[in-house]
């Protein structure tokens, strides 16, 4: 039997899956795929509460998040690959012109 | 029309739809007017300008539309103005700028509307969903705004760090929120608020609020959440960044004030104490990192840090008055703010960038009307009566006395000592040093307007802030702060 | 009328600010000189007003706008002319006017731009002097306090050239900031322990209490505000700035930094005199450090060998003088004093001035010599205002810093009143060093050092007098420095001492410690008590045995500065090898700046190079921080460091902050 609290694991886990992917990777694309880990772990914990509330809401925030986050992914990868055509790279570690 | 949603649910939303239609006014625009036209900008100070016109008939309103989704009332009200004045600050600021850097302007300013159409939904918002609505239309639209020189490497990287940290941020505060809603059934936040009376022991929700203080910090760029901002502000245009740092933290602060204060006032022990901790931790570090600064964006970065500080000390006061001196510090600090910015786009020539402590030499002998503004931005940052900035500060710390929090203030007054430091540096390089090099500063009209309403600001509101006064407090007992206060005593 | 008085100079100001690069020298100094004499009209005119009024009610108030008004909480922007601060403007304006015109002279050699931002900087200064004098609260008065240093600040960087000018304007900066945070302390304090910021609330309020006989919020309260005036007022520990503020031009360090910024610490005690006389805890230590600073500016001031500097610390040296009759609870001797210096100190400064002018910069008081016979002008005034700071009996200063001992003496601090005397000793042999080193005896050095003042070297060969406009501001202040002294003759010696009649009102109807010479004057009102007037001829005797003294002292003084330095030249040199140790502490100020480097700029400098900064490429900010700045700036620089650039690692600081607040509730 799966109760809310494997749901409520399941998110846990991907978040925190998601942080340290955050923390520890070096790929700017990789590190935008753990924050989209997040915002599933988010969709994960949304969807649950809402099938054990029979509360409507968690789904259509879902849905929400779901199609800000594909906006978001539009707009990330823009950036991202305008920063590409100028230094030719993805290592977050050679991003630091601007310190201190 | 789907159910629950009514005709005169459009009526209390009109402002929004103006700027809206305003913003696409704009894309039109930018396709039928000739390349390189300036009149753009005055299309879109125009779609400002009827917004803010729009919102007259809301003066008093006090209504929750479509279902508690948004409120119309005057702690929005307020809101909307300062977020509607700083946006038509930024576009007279970018008119040079644009053709300076040779970026396009018909997105640029489409974006600046849209990232004000975020603000504006961010502070009607009371249910958790509007306010991401609007949080995320405001920051999509900042992330490429950070990026918009495209063939600069500083913008870009600017950019792309904004843009990671911010969707980091974003996922913390919407899994804080997932809780949130999980914990009470419902994402508005006034039928949360009664929904968690009681329940001020659960761990579960102890860590929602930890994690929405978490993503909130980062927006309003609170110590340790702050690190981004240093490097944002210094790689986005310059009026990028002034509307970053005036908008964006504007916008963030009502959030977070309907979120705590009209959501979460139940909890009001726990996060008063944190953001207690926050407030000083922001204040001094703050302050601390920008004394050794030589580029002026950064250092009003950090000093812009050291500002969510002292503005989080109304949130820990959390009374009427707390939160009326938080929305007076807000308005003040965006004329100043504003202004501060519109002196280093001056300062932006074809041969100099203009961002550094050195460019500032003898600025007085080369345009003595620029260095006494920045002069009087600077004073004002720094707390100096009788600008504007010290009432602000003045309010602020009388209201953390008021509420018992007399160690804040003390701080707050210690923090502004040690600020003026690197404020009066500033001055020190414009005033005693020899000229510096580059070509002649000059200003153009649209420039000289946004730096006019900024001096007049800085001083009115400094020699005259009465009416300020009266129309923060007014606002402020809008929230529904009556309940924090019963909560507590 | 009274908004007038602070205005005038700052539409002076804005004149000169504007158009001050497309308008002639002539012109720039005409708008500065005469918004400050119209100022001091329009003071006159106030003040004449004021005295028609009757003692009790005299006082004028003029409110242009409410500034705060916020349910019961009202601060108004609202100007206040009562006896104390009619002193305080007529100074202002009177000195400030006369030092004016003497600058239209002295500062003849800059550009014609430097030449207007000279006096727009003078003109501002006035404006916020007068705002910090005129406030009848806390507020105005912080408005003026925060001006006047601002001010400061930029006319001791004047010359920005010099790299000495920039550090000692930052150095006042820093060291102002310390005093600012007590004083903004203590005016909150004010506020949350009296509802109210305005002077005459407080000081109603405050009447109604018992004098604290504990260390409670009043002590706290008013030793935060007297921190505040240990910054403006150049006091222990907070002395260092203002002999390195020598370093602007000399008209200024008349103005600012001896007759009327400094003073500001003063005013503001004398200003809140029932405050503080509720307070007998802070008053111990107001007088203790007044004293200790008299003694120990004097000690120095002997061995400088700058003139500016000698003047410097015997300014640092009176300001104790007049903080110790603060502390005593003298305060209309204190405000006497305060006004009598204002007169013989700006005279000082100025004829210092006029001899730097003559010698194209050279300020070092062994190069000079003999200029008695070339400058007798200067010569005449510089003397007069040398008998008068030295306590020579008719002129200004004896008067009031007589009347500052026989006070100190009355309440029975012996102790202080012996130390007051020894510098009073040590005051006036200084000064006639100076006198007979630069005036007396034969012109040393021939070739001047290259100049610091004056950038320009001059090329003229013969000495010159001060021309007209220098030496029209000398006499009239050589003529105040042996008049102002009559306003304050106590009765001991036939007077009337009016000055204290004046300005009783000022200083609030209820006094924490009434000394003898009040009661007995109180009792002489009743006819009929023989026991009563013996008592008051028995101190006026005692106040004319104490006049005797410290008359001895004056000329003593000079005696010794005669012999020393005139005499027998050599006698002075062998004292210094004799006594080499003591000389040298005194020749380096008790090493009192030693002390701040070693304390607190050093370790962070060896922290920040050998353990921070070691092989990294450091951004080091123009020029280092020094003193507190230090502590600060190098706590800045590690936390730079942080600051990598790294997504990564302000991801981790995002996770580290949420890490540890859960931390806190897990281990609560």
């Amino acid at each position: 039997m799966i109760t809310p609290t494997h749901y409520m694991l399941l998110s846990s886990a991907l978040f925190i899956i998601g942080v340290a992917g955050v923390m520890m990777r070096r790929n700017i694309i990789v590190i935008f795929m753990s924050i989209e880990l997040i915002l599933n772990a988010v969709n994960i914990n949304l969807v649950a509460y809402s099938s054990q509330l029979q509360n409507a809401v968690g789904q259509v925030f879902a849905l929400f998040v779901i199609a800000v986050a594909a906006a978001e992914a539009a707009v990330g990868l823009g950036i991202i690959l305008a920063f590409y055509r100028n230094k030719e790279t993805v290592n977050i570690d050679e991003m630091n012109l601007m310190k201190w | 029309m789907p159910p629950g949603i009514s005709t005169s649910d459009f009526y209390y939303i009109l402002p929004e739809l103006v700027l809206t239609g305003g913003a696409l006014l704009v894309l039109i625009a930018d396709v039928l007017l000739p390349r390189g036209s300036k009149a753009l900008a005055w299309v879109t100070l125009l779609a400002i300008g009827a917004t803010i016109a729009s919102l007259v008939p809301f003066g008093s309103t006090h209504v929750e539309v479509a279902h508690g989704l948004l409120a119309v009332d005057q702690f929005a009200l307020f809101f909307k103005i300062v977020f509607l004045g700083a946006a038509a600050l930024t576009v007279l600021m970018s008119v040079r700028y644009l053709e300076i850097e040779g970026a396009s302007p018909g997105e640029y300013y489409f974006l600046i509307l849209c990232a004000t159409l975020g603000m504006m939904i961010m502070a009607g918002g009371i249910d958790l969903l509007t306010i991401f609505i609007g949080l995320e239309t405001m920051a999509v639209s900042f992330y490429i705004l950070a990026g918009f020189i495209k063939p600069n490497q500083r913008s870009n990287e600017a950019a792309v760090k904004y843009f990671l940290l911010g969707a980091f941020s974003l996922g913390i505060l919407l899994y804080g929120m997932s809780i949130m809603y999980g914990l009470s059934g419902t994402t508005n936040l006034r039928t949360m608020a009664t929904a968690f009376v009681g329940q001020e022991r659960d761990p579960r929700l102890v860590l929602a609020v930890i994690l929405v203080v978490a993503g909130l910090g980062f927006k309003i760029a609170a110590v340790p959440f702050h690190m981004w901002a240093p490097d944002v502000y210094e790689g986005a245009p310059t009026p990028v960044t002034a509307f970053l740092s005036v908008g964006s933290k504007a916008a963030s602060f009502a959030m977070l004030l309907r979120i705590f204060l009209e959501g979460l006032p139940s909890m009001s022990a726990d996060w008063r104490l944190m953001f207690e901790v926050l407030a000083i931790v922001t204040m001094t570090i703050g302050n601390l990192a920008a004394l050794t600064q030589t580029n002026i964006k950064r250092m009003l970065a950090y000093s812009s840090i050291a500002h969510a500080g002292y503005i989080l000390i109304g949130v820990v006061a959390g009374t009427p008055r707390g939160v009326a001196a938080m929305l007076i510090y807000l308005l003040i600090y965006a004329f100043m703010q504003l202004g501060a910015f519109t002196i280093i786009i001056i300062m932006r020539r074809q041969d100099v960038v203009g961002d550094e402590l050195k460019d500032f030499s003898g600025l007085h002998i080369r345009h003595p009307f620029a260095a006494f503004a920045m002069l009087l931005f600077m004073l004002s940052l720094g707390g100096i009566p009788p600008t504007a900035g010290f009432m602000g500060k003045f309010w602020l710390f009388g209201a953390a006395i008021d509420a018992g929090y007399v160690r804040l203030a003390v701080i707050g007054v210690l923090n502004s000592a040690i600020s003026l430091y690197y404020y009066i540096r500033l001055v020190v390089f414009m005033y005693l040093k020899p000229q510096g090099a580059g070509s002649p500063v000059t200003t153009s009209p649209s420039l000289g307007i946004a730096l006019a309403v900024a001096v007049i600001g800085t001083i009115f509101l400094g020699v005259y802030p009465r009416l300020l006064f009266d129309l923060a407090e007014m606002s402020a007992r809008t929230l529904g702060v009556a309940a924090v206060t019963a909560a507590i005593r | 009328m009274l908004l007038l008085i602070p205005l005038l100079p700052f539409v002076g100001f804005l004149l000169n600010a504007s158009f001050g690069r497309r308008i002639s020298k002539a012109a720039a100094g005409a708008i500065a000189c005469g918004s400050m004499l119209a100022s001091f009209g329009v003071s006159t005119i106030a003040v004449w007003r004021l005295v028609g009024l009757p003692p009790e009610s005299r006082a004028l108030a003029q409110t242009v706008l409410r500034w705060i008004t916020s349910g019961d909480f009202d601060v108004s922007f609202t100007l206040r002319v009562d006896p104390l601060s009619a002193l305080m403007i007529l100074v202002v304006t009177g000195i400030g006017s006369l030092i004016h015109i003497y600058s239209t002279a002295y500062m003849h050699e800059e550009r014609d731009s430097e030449y207007a931002r000279y006096f727009s900087y003078l003109n501002l200064f006035a404006a916020f002097m007068l705002v910090l004098v005129l406030g009848s609260n806390f507020l105005v008065m912080f408005v003026g306090w925060e001006g006047v240093g601002l001010c400061s600040y930029l006319l001791i960087g004047f010359w920005y050239q010099k790299e000495s000018a920039a550090d000692a304007g930052k150095k006042a900066f820093i060291v102002n900031r310390i005093g600012d945070f007590g004083f903004i302390l203590g005016m909150l304090l004010a506020f949350v322990r009296f509802g109210t910021l305005d002077f005459q609330e407080i000081a109603r309020s405050v009447a109604a209490l018992r004098p604290e006989t504990t260390f409670g919020t009043l002590s706290a309260l008013t030793l935060l505000l007297f921190v505040g005036a240990t910054g403006k007022s150049a006091q222990i520990p907070l002395h260092v700035w203002l002999p390195d503020a020598m370093e602007g031009p000399t008209p200024v360090s008349a103005l600012i930094h001896a007759a009327t910024m400094v003073t500001a610490g003063v005013y503001m005690i004398g200003r809140n005199a029932v405050l503080f006389g509720h307070a007998p805890h802070t008053l111990t230590i107001v007088a203790i450090i007044g004293t200790a600073t008299a003694l120990m500016a004097g000690t120095i001031g002997l061995v400088q060998n700058d003139i500016k500097r000698v003047l410097a610390y015997s300014t640092v040296s009176q300001l104790g003088y007049m903080f110790l009759a603060m502390g005593v609870g003298a305060y209309t001797a204190g405000i006497f004093h305060l006004f009598t210096h204002a007169f013989f100190k700006a005279l000082l400064f100025l004829g210092s001035g006029a001899v730097i002018h003559a010698l194209a910069g050279e300020q070092d008081l062994r190069r000079m010599g003999g200029l008695k016979r070339e400058l007798p002008i200067t010569y005449w005034t510089f003397f007069t205002g040398a008998l008068a700071i030295a306590g020579v009996p008719l002129l200004a200063g004896f008067f009031s810093k007589d009347e500052i001992l026989y006070r100190t003496f009355a309440g029975g601090h012996l102790w202080l009143w012996t130390v007051g005397l020894l510098t009073s000793l040590l005051t006036a042999t200084y000064m006639f060093r100076v006198v007979f080193l630069a005036f007396h005896g034969e012109r040393a050095g021939e070739h001047p050092a290259p100049s610091t003042e004056h950038p320009a070297p001059s090329t003229q060969r013969h000495l010159h007098d001060a021309p007209p406009a220098m030496a029209l501001a000398l006499i009239v202040l050589a003529a105040g420095s042996v008049l102002a002294g009559y306003v304050g003759v106590p009765r001991a010696v036939g007077g009337s001492n009016r000055i204290e009649q004046f300005l009783a009102p000022s200083f609030g109807e209820v006094r924490l410690k009434p000394d003898a010479t009040n009661d007995a004057r109180a009792a002489l009102l009743q006819p009929g008590q023989e026991r009563q007037e013996e008592a008051a001829s028995a101190t006026e005797g005692l106040e004319r045995g104490l006049m005797g003294v410290s008359s001895a002292i004056a000329l003593g003084g000079i005696g010794i500065a005669w012999f020393f330095f005139l005499k027998k030249k050599r006698a002075a040199d062998e004292m210094a090898v004799r006594f080499a140790g003591v000389h040298r502490v005194l020749a380096n100020k008790y090493y009192v700046d030693e002390m701040y480097e070693a304390a607190v700029v050093q370790p962070i400098r060896i922290a920040s190079d050998e353990g921070l900064w070691n092989g990294v490429d450091v951004r080091v900010i123009d020029g280092a921080v020094n003193g507190v700045g230090g502590l600060v700036g190098g706590s800045s620089s590690a936390l730079r460091r942080i600051q990598t650039g790294s997504v990564r690692l302000y991801a981790v600081s995002v996770m580290l902050g949420v890490v540890v607040i859960l931390g806190y509730y897990v281990w609560r």
